[in-house]
């Protein structure tokens, strides 16, 4: 069998699971579900009483009366201020999750995604009454080819990984087209899930390209397994160890020598934006993250947006819609025909994440050309700084020459300690931080992955360095009890997650039918 | 520079404890070739005030769907969201966190998703829901996906009432991974050509109700039609109110069912970010894609939920994962979560007996008019019209008076031979005043 | 009973052979949360994928160590997948398979093999 190991503790160890009995959480109140709140005959909305006849619809309505509970506003709000104290957030605390880019989310942006003119309109309205928003795309477009240096931009893919895709389908349609249609693409062992998942979404098989010593892909690998059968190569840029792919020119002129497509993946743009555009790398095509680098709102795990941006010779291939202008002003070309009869087809409906476009480019606009440059070296200069003051105390995977935008450190200094990646990012939650990435790249050991980002100040950098350095102290002395039972100060203890995927509960369900399970 | 809290000194101490002599030995590794010497060519930074200003001038081209009588629909509909939601969603923990991967500090989000899957699953009938989608669009691609690897066939139909833009979000997935997806000519209902079309090779049926046309299906013969053949049966809403009125997919006899969310709390955003909706049968869970919030417990016994069968997805199970999604819509489950949790199923209910009433009301005033007939026999909250005259060139013409009047079936489906036809919705948003206005200015247009 | 590289382990009964993966492996794979096993009836090669394992953060391909036809998956560890960490090499089991060539088992180790083979690791 393959053997994977990555199961890492699943669930609390039973003997630690009483080390500290705490019951209360100072003014973090417990809270009920809110099918445990009553409010099965209520509703927190004041509608008019206007009931309909319903004959048109007969045998077609509900048999049952829907049972969901209502609660009043003053309810409502209280339960869910109440559920967001036991969120960690980027507004509380650094937030250093490696190769998730949290940065701190402008307000302006919020405000001006509310006004009415963007928020308030329909995707199918007549062309001639959302002149503004398309002028915005057209606008956010600029942008994106300006600072990527690539002559086009899909912006309807929904998230990143709905952009690799659309990336993927247009390299696809671009050898089809060639009547060349091949069936491999090649990913690093350290690449995103996303990766390999899309290749193979795409229908392609997905073949693994070996790392060197240093964390870089291995271009004697690379050559071995780039054919004529390989459509695509996928790299991220910087990579996921935090390391800018030295010899990226290299890797694109093999490529492109192959017939293939050089793919990046673009979720660490923020390290480079400003300093270096893909265009310049060879790139045929790069999704950006709007909500990475340019700061759109996480929001507990979405929603992105993943625009593409595309070379020439795969640009005709974008998919529907087509932003143009003309003399009249913007039209969107929504059907594969005409000049746009090459179109790989539809991502989705409608036009994309419009309420991310106009945040992106407020926040484009505040950096200016000075700022975005800025953002990059800033974020480097952090991530290095951590590397800097935690690399004596931790060992640092690649230790040789600067890291990009997050720091990667291995297990190997907690070795004969007890004490694994998970105890030590647990213990940090103690300390009142959000643990970094962890076991993540899978090519170094129990990997943490810390990403600062440039909006932490020097002195919460300090804060943060400083809470690890103490913990390393701790774990060297052998101090288990303070990991492995953490954390003892969250909302809640270590979850058992084994017992979440061996019975799974998906659902609430009223107490009598419950038990009959 | 406003957001960025590094001082010139911070930076200069900063590079020192690093041991770099500049900013730019950190970027050493990037070829010397590709390295920007200037500035992009872009403006430079600007100002809270400018960028606000700039931005308002853009939206103040685009007329507001509030701003006048306003009936579009088609897979995007305008409700009313109450304040406090927006509000809430706005709190930092929410808005400014992550996807809940420490779930000791995360059990805001991931109890709130229980919630929402908790309630997507009362409100589509079906046990398991996950915690959401893109979009409408792309849970129903998805969905086909799905589909194929269960049955291990490769041939999806779709019925000729399925949002063209899902037909083809559903086609440009399903197209590389080699399954054939068939769609039926555009009809206002085609049970039985649905039923015609299920084959032996048969992955799936897409079913829409109620469909592009506003017409509402009950689903259920079709369904025991393709479970007969092997096939699943998958039915797809676009305007999630009709949830509170009509039968749910459950009920007829789905697999899986799919929606669109955006109607309930997140708004129209001109076709984005919206929130998919994604529901199934237990015995599917393990193909289902997307993220799963599951109860637990925590050391000291406490209840807790984490996310759950996880080795479904793409960070552990890579090229062999059910779907590429990671980042989901979660922020407008939250939203939709809260205003549901309002409304409660009394209060959607009422609200969408409401829709249906108005859109009766919209109907009576159409119906009369010369160069106007219904097509749509059995519908929700909105119905497609044939005109006397082109339908996009009057609802231009209408917009020129300020009345958004639908969406022709022409801008979806050019070939549909449809250029006479018009959908037309109202919502607890639309006014007495709106359909008279509505309906006088069309007689005018068609005169 | 033998044992494959991969960390399956055989015990032949008649032309019957039945399935599991070691203790060793168990133990590695950490809580074990799911199987997803092939239905009877499927015929397999030496080699290829006979089940998955999966615990909460991995999945694990389980190969057939030699070839036939399924007769039998194990039913208990539908509702009871911790079985095959408590009891591996016993009501772990995960199939049994109708051997179409019984000499197939000679390429495979005894259990002082394996258990050298594991020190090697």
């Amino acid at each position: 069998m393959s053997l994977a190991r990555v199961g890492r503790p699943s669930r609390p160890e039973t003997a630690y699971a009483q080390a500290s009995a705490e019951t209360g959480h100072g003014l973090v109140q417990d809270e009920p579900l809110i099918f445990e709140l009553g409010g099965w005959d209520k509703t927190g909305v004041d509608l008019p009483d206007e009931a309909a006849p319903l004959d048109d619809l007969r045998g077609l309505t509900r048999a049952e009366p829907l049972r969901l509970p209502g609660l009043s506003e003053p309810e409502a709000v209280r339960h869910y201020v109440r559920l967001s104290q036991k969120n960690h957030a980027i507004d509380l605390a650094i937030y250093p999750l490696g190769s998730c880019t949290m940065k701190h989310n402008p307000r302006l942006d919020e405000k001006v995604a509310r006004f009415a003119g963007f928020a308030d309109i329909h995707p199918l309205q007549p062309i001639s009454t959302v002149q503004g928003a398309l002028a915005l795309m057209n606008e956010l477009a600029r942008w994106l080819t300006t600072l990527t240096g690539m002559p086009a931009v899909a912006l309807s893919p929904k998230a990143g990984a709905h952009g690799e895709l659309c990336g993927l389908l247009a390299i696809r349609a671009a050898l089809e087209a060639g009547g060349d249609a091949r069936k491999t693409v090649l990913v690093p062992t350290s690449a995103h899930g996303t990766n390999p998942a899309t290749a193979a979404l795409a229908g392609y098989g997905v073949v693994e390209i070996a790392q060197t010593d240093d964390g870089r892909v291995d271009l004697a690998d690379l050559k071995d397994k780039l054919h004529d059968d390989v459509a695509a190569v996928m790299v991220t840029n910087p990579n996921t160890c935090g390391l800018f792919e030295r010899d990226v020119l290299e890797i694109a002129r093999l490529t492109h020598g192959a017939g293939a497509y050089f793919y990046c993946d673009g979720a660490n743009f923020n390290a480079i934006v400003g300093r270096v555009r893909p265009g310049d790398l060879g790139v045929d095509a790069m999704h950006i993250n709007l909500h990475k680098t340019f700061s759109t709102p996480h929001g507990g795990g979405g929603p992105g947006a993943g625009p593409v941006v595309l070379s020439e010779a795969l640009a005709r291939f974008a998919p529907t819609p087509w932003l143009v202008s003309g003399p009249t002003g913007f039209h969107l070309l929504e059907h594969a025909v005409g000049v746009a009869a090459a179109a790989l087809g539809r991502m989705c409906a409608f036009h994309g994440q419009m309420g991310m476009y106009v945040r992106a480019l407020a926040y484009m606009k505040s950096h200016g050309a000075d700022g975005l440059r800025q953002v990059a070296e800033d974020a480097v200069l952090n991530a290095n700084y951590i590397k800097a003051r935690l690399g004596g105390a931790l060992s640092v995977a690649y230790p040789e020459g600067p890291c990009m935008h997050e720091a990667l450190f291995d297990d190997a200094w907690l070795e004969d300690t007890g004490i694994a990646t998970l105890d030590f990012a647990k213990a940090l939650i103690d300390e009142g931080f959000h643990p970094m990435t962890m076991y993540f790249p899978l090519v170094a050991h129990g990997a943490m992955l810390i990403e600062p980002t440039e909006t932490e100040s020097r002195r919460e950098l300090d804060r943060f360095c400083d809470a690890v350095l103490r913990l390393a102290e701790a774990a060297k002395a052998h101090d288990v009890e303070r990991f492995k039972g953490a954390p003892f100060r969250a909302p809640l203890r270590r979850l058992d997650e084994t017992l979440a995927a061996r019975k799974p509960r998906l659902r609430w369900t009223p107490p009598e039918a419950s038990s009959a399970d | 520079m406003r957001y960025l809290p590094l001082t010139p000194d911070d930076r200069r101490d900063m590079l020192s404890v690093i041991g770099a002599p500049d900013v730019d030995s950190l970027f050493r590794d990037v070829p010397e070739s590709a390295r920007l010497k200037r500035l992009v060519d872009l403006p430079p930074h600007a100002g809270e005030l400018e960028v606000e200003r700039d931005l308002a001038r853009l939206a103040a081209r685009n007329r507001a769907a509030g701003a006048g009588p306003f009936f579009c629909g088609a897979g995007a509909y305008r409700h009313h969201v109450p304040a406090s939601v927006d509000h809430l969603i706005q709190r930092s923990e929410f808005l400014t966190s992550y996807t809940p991967y420490q779930p000791e500090i995360a059990q805001g989000t991931l109890q709130s998703l229980f919630e929402f899957q908790t309630q997507v699953a009362a409100l589509t009938g079906l046990p398991v829901a996950n915690a959401s989608m893109y979009d409408g669009s792309t849970a129903c691609a998805e969905a086909v996906m799905m589909a194929a690897r269960v049955t291990q066939r490769k041939r999806a139909v779709l019925s000729g009432g399925v949002h063209p833009h899902y037909d083809e979000a559903a086609h440009t997935l399903a197209h590389s991974a080699g399954i054939e997806t068939v769609r039926l000519p555009a009809a206002i209902a085609d049970e039985a050509a649905v039923i015609d079309a299920i084959d032996a090779d048969t992955a799936c049926v897409v079913v829409q109700t109620p469909n592009l046309f506003g017409t509402v299906t009950d689903v259920t013969r079709i369904a025991e039609a393709a479970r007969a053949a092997g096939a699943l049966t998958i039915v797809v809403t676009t305007e999630a109110v009709a949830f509170g009125l009509l039968k749910s997919p459950g009920e007829m006899g789905a697999d899986i069912a799919v929606a669109e969310g955006a109607s309930i709390g997140v708004g129209l955003n001109f076709g984005g970010p919206y929130v998919g909706l994604f529901a199934c049968r237990e015995q599917l869970v393990r193909q289902m894609p997307g993220r799963l919030a599951g109860e637990t417990v925590d050391a000291a016994g406490e209840r807790g939920f984490v996310l759950t069968l996880s080795t479904r997805e793409q960070h552990i199970r890579r090229d062999k994962a059910t779907s590429n999604i990671c980042t989901n819509s979660g922020l407008c489950a939250l939203a939709f979560t809260i205003h549901l949790s309002l409304l409660g199923g009394t209060g959607l209910a009422k609200l969408a007996e409401i829709n249906h009433a108005r859109a009766r009301r919209l109907r009576d005033a159409l119906v009369n008019l010369d160069g106007v007939e219904v097509l749509t026999p059995r519908f929700f909250n909105e119905f497609a019209v044939r005109l006397t005259a082109d339908a996009a060139e009057t609802v231009n013409s209408l917009a020129a008076r300020n009345i958004l009047a639908g969406v022709p079936v022409s801008r979806l489906d050019p070939g549909a031979g449809m250029d006479d036809v018009l959908l037309v919705c109202a919502t607890e948003t639309t006014t007495d005043d709106d359909i008279a206005a509505f309906a006088s200015a069309l007689a005018e247009e068609l005169a | 009973m033998k044992f494959s590289k991969d960390h399956e382990w055989v015990s032949l009964d008649g032309d019957v052979a039945t399935v599991g993966i070691t203790a060793y492996a168990a133990d590695q794979l950490g809580d074990v949360v799911f199987v997803e096993l092939p239905v009877a009836g499927k015929t397999v090669k030496a080699g290829d994928g006979l089940a998955v394992v999966e615990s909460v953060k991995a999945a694990s391909d389980v190969y057939a160590p030699v070839s036939g036809e399924v007769t039998a998956a194990n039913p208990a560890l539908g509702d009871n997948p911790e079985t095959v960490n408590d009891q591996p090499e016993k009501a772990g089991w995960f199939v049994k398979l109708k051997v179409a060539d019984p000499t197939e088992l000679d390429g495979l180790m005894d259990r002082t093999a394996y258990e050298d083979y594991l020190k090697s690791l």
